[in-house]
């Protein structure tokens, strides 16, 4: 904007700059000061947030990890999201492989039934749902949320899955079916291996939406050691009040996993806004 | 995400109109891929709006046959709620608040990030980092920043010699309270989707209009705005469906409160449904968030014909 046309622009002007790292502070002064927070007294948090904290004293971190209820409760989570992926990969893979290669009477009508899902979010069904799964005997249990976890997602994922079949070499499933081989052998050995990527797409977006979920879990869990990371979050916040530091603490470490994850998968994600949803 | 749906509908018409091999072979396949699907997603997405709709006209306890049918009653029950008025004035106000202040810093961050280099690639990470925590986590962070006794807030206050009010337990400042954590949890969001439009834009547009002296905010106005048009159809529709259903931050940072003024609709019908098991108030709460939720993806399908016609 300030710049006069040159030969070429710079990218990105020094006012630009200025306020970007202005957003920057904005975003990354509630991780700073959770994660430091967690080394301090309550005293010190009070008067240093910003600062670094006067001793690396570890006790309250010690004792989260080594407390009873913070690794059972990452390991219900990680169950819960793998099958969650696990599941939703396989049954939407095969939905998105049916509408985009064979060729039935009603494909278009079947395909906008199951697109309705993009319609309404699931916070809007919560509480029938809520009696449908005790009538099926699925409160408490961890299969359950996973069920119907991969049914919440299956607008999106088969989507993201049609999306990409379609885009497959139309040559490649022919060929196939001259060599007499069936669709599901197809599906199987031919079209699964090439679409690793949206897999991986799929796969990441169900694991960090199902990693993260919160209403459903609490709806439908009402035992201590079934119980999820957010869940124990809530339920450790509850015990201690205001006591920040410990609260902090169990932030801060409730978070590492996820930001690492975020870190190592970022590309797929960002893959899958570009190659799923914004095309067009 | 409707305007994706029709999408693939006609990318199914033009399936149909390559050459006819339809076979007794497909049968099988069909039998084993489309079921898994139609059944979790009849069982658990769509009959659960049926019986919402079901309870919606009686009044019901969650035990014992449905009998005791009371019309409109229940409907009549939530629109008089007290609460019920609130809830959905703060819902519009975050729909507000993510179209007017989060899209408009999303698309202006990533108007000065869209170039493929490492030093703008760190900034992205960072704005996109608040999405993908928990929104347990990132309610809980913020209500220690928001902590009149301990929080980031009153040192910031002490800094600028002013009292800072305990937001959280205020009336009036809980709601621009919750607005700014839900623009720091999802501006990242939008800016990544912009940003994945505006690099799908050849270079050579860009340049071309660069070289015949067009101005940057022209070329911002006049080409890339136009050309990521299906990028921000998309984020909009995500930003309107997303706070329609804000549930996850609210719990953690107020709890619906001070005395209920800071519920969403999902929050109330979690409190006020839920939690005391009225089935037919809370039948009747999602029937409502449901079919404004419809509408409002119907509308906006219309509303992007429209222009797409154009």
């Amino acid at each position: 904007m300030a710049s006069k046309s040159r030969r070429r622009q710079p990218a990105i002007s020094l006012f630009q700059w200025f306020t970007l790292l202005l957003i920057a502070a904005f975003v990354i002064v509630p991780f700073y000061t959770t994660a430091l927070g967690g080394f301090k007294e309550i005293g010190e948090l009070r008067v240093n947030p910003f600062g670094l904290p006067s001793s690396w004293d570890a006790t309250r971190f010690n004792e989260i990890l080594f407390g009873p209820t913070f690794f059972p409760r990452l390991g219900n989570s990680l169950l819960i999201s793998i099958s969650t992926v696990v599941l939703s990969i396989l049954v939407a893979s095969m939905t998105g492989f049916a509408f985009a290669h064979i060729r039935f009477f009603g494909s278009k009508f079947v395909m906008g039934y199951l697109m309705l899902g993009l319609l309404f979010p699931s916070a809007t069904g919560i509480l029938p749902l809520f009696i449908k799964m005790r009538d099926l005997g699925m409160l408490d249990s961890h299969w359950g949320i996973v069920i119907v976890q991969v049914a919440f997602s299956l607008s999106f994922s088969i989507l993201l899955f049609y999306n990409f079949f379609k885009e497959l070499p139309k040559e490649l499933v022919d060929a196939a079916r001259m060599d007499n081989c069936g669709y599901i052998r197809i599906y199987w050995y031919v079209t699964l291996p090439l679409c690793l990527p949206i897999i991986a797409t799929v796969g990441v977006f169900n694991f960090v939406s199902s990693w993260n979920s919160f209403l459903l879990p609490l709806i439908v869990l009402n035992t201590d050691a079934n119980y999820t990371w957010p869940l124990g979050i809530m339920q450790f916040q509850g015990q201690y009040g205001s006591d920040w530091p410990r609260i902090l603490a169990y932030l801060t470490l409730s978070i590492i996993p996820a930001i690492i994850f975020f870190l190592a998968a970022q590309r797929y994600i960002v893959s899958g806004l570009t190659g799923g949803a914004v095309k067009g | 995400m409707s305007s994706l749906a029709t999408g693939a509908g006609t990318a199914v018409l033009q399936n149909v109109r390559r050459k006819r091999y339809m076979d007794r072979k497909s049968l099988v396949p069909l039998l084993l891929f489309l079921p898994p699907a139609l059944i979790m997603f009849t069982l658990f997405v769509v009959l659960p709006m049926v019986d919402a709709t079901t309870f919606s006209f009686f009044q019901w306890t969650g035990y014992g046959p449905i009998t005791n049918f009371v019309g409109l009653e229940n409907y009549q029950d939530v629109l008089a709620h007290r609460n019920f008025g609130t809830a959905v004035r703060n819902s519009l106000l975050v729909v507000a608040t993510s179209l007017l202040i989060q899209l408009p810093l999303a698309m202006w961050a990533a108007l000065a990030l869209s170039e493929r280099k490492v030093s703008v690639a760190v900034f992205r990470t960072i704005f996109f980092l608040p999405f993908m925590l928990a929104e347990v986590a990132a309610g809980l962070i913020w209500k220690f920043v928001y902590d009149g006794n301990y929080g980031l807030l009153p040192i910031v206050g002490d800094a600028l010699h002013t009292k800072m009010p305990f937001v959280l337990a205020d009336k009036f400042w809980v709601i621009p309270a919750v607005m700014l954590v839900v623009t720091w949890k999802y501006f990242g969001f939008h800016m990544m989707i912009f940003i994945a439009g505006l690099q799908s834009i050849p270079s050579e547009v860009i340049e071309a209009a660069r070289l015949d002296g067009v101005k940057k905010w022209q070329i911002v106005r006049h080409i890339k705005l136009p050309m990521i048009r299906s990028a921000i159809v998309i984020s909009v529709f995500f930003a309107i469906t997303g706070a329609l259903q804000l549930f996850d931050i609210i719990i953690p940072l107020t709890n619906g409160g001070p005395s209920h003024s800071s519920h969403t609709i999902v929050t109330f019908l979690y409190q006020f449904g839920i939690l005391r098991m009225k089935l037919g108030f809370g039948g009747a709460v999602s029937v409502i968030l449901f079919v404004a939720c419809v509408v409002v993806a119907l509308v906006y399908r219309r509303v992007l014909f429209r222009v797409e016609q154009n």
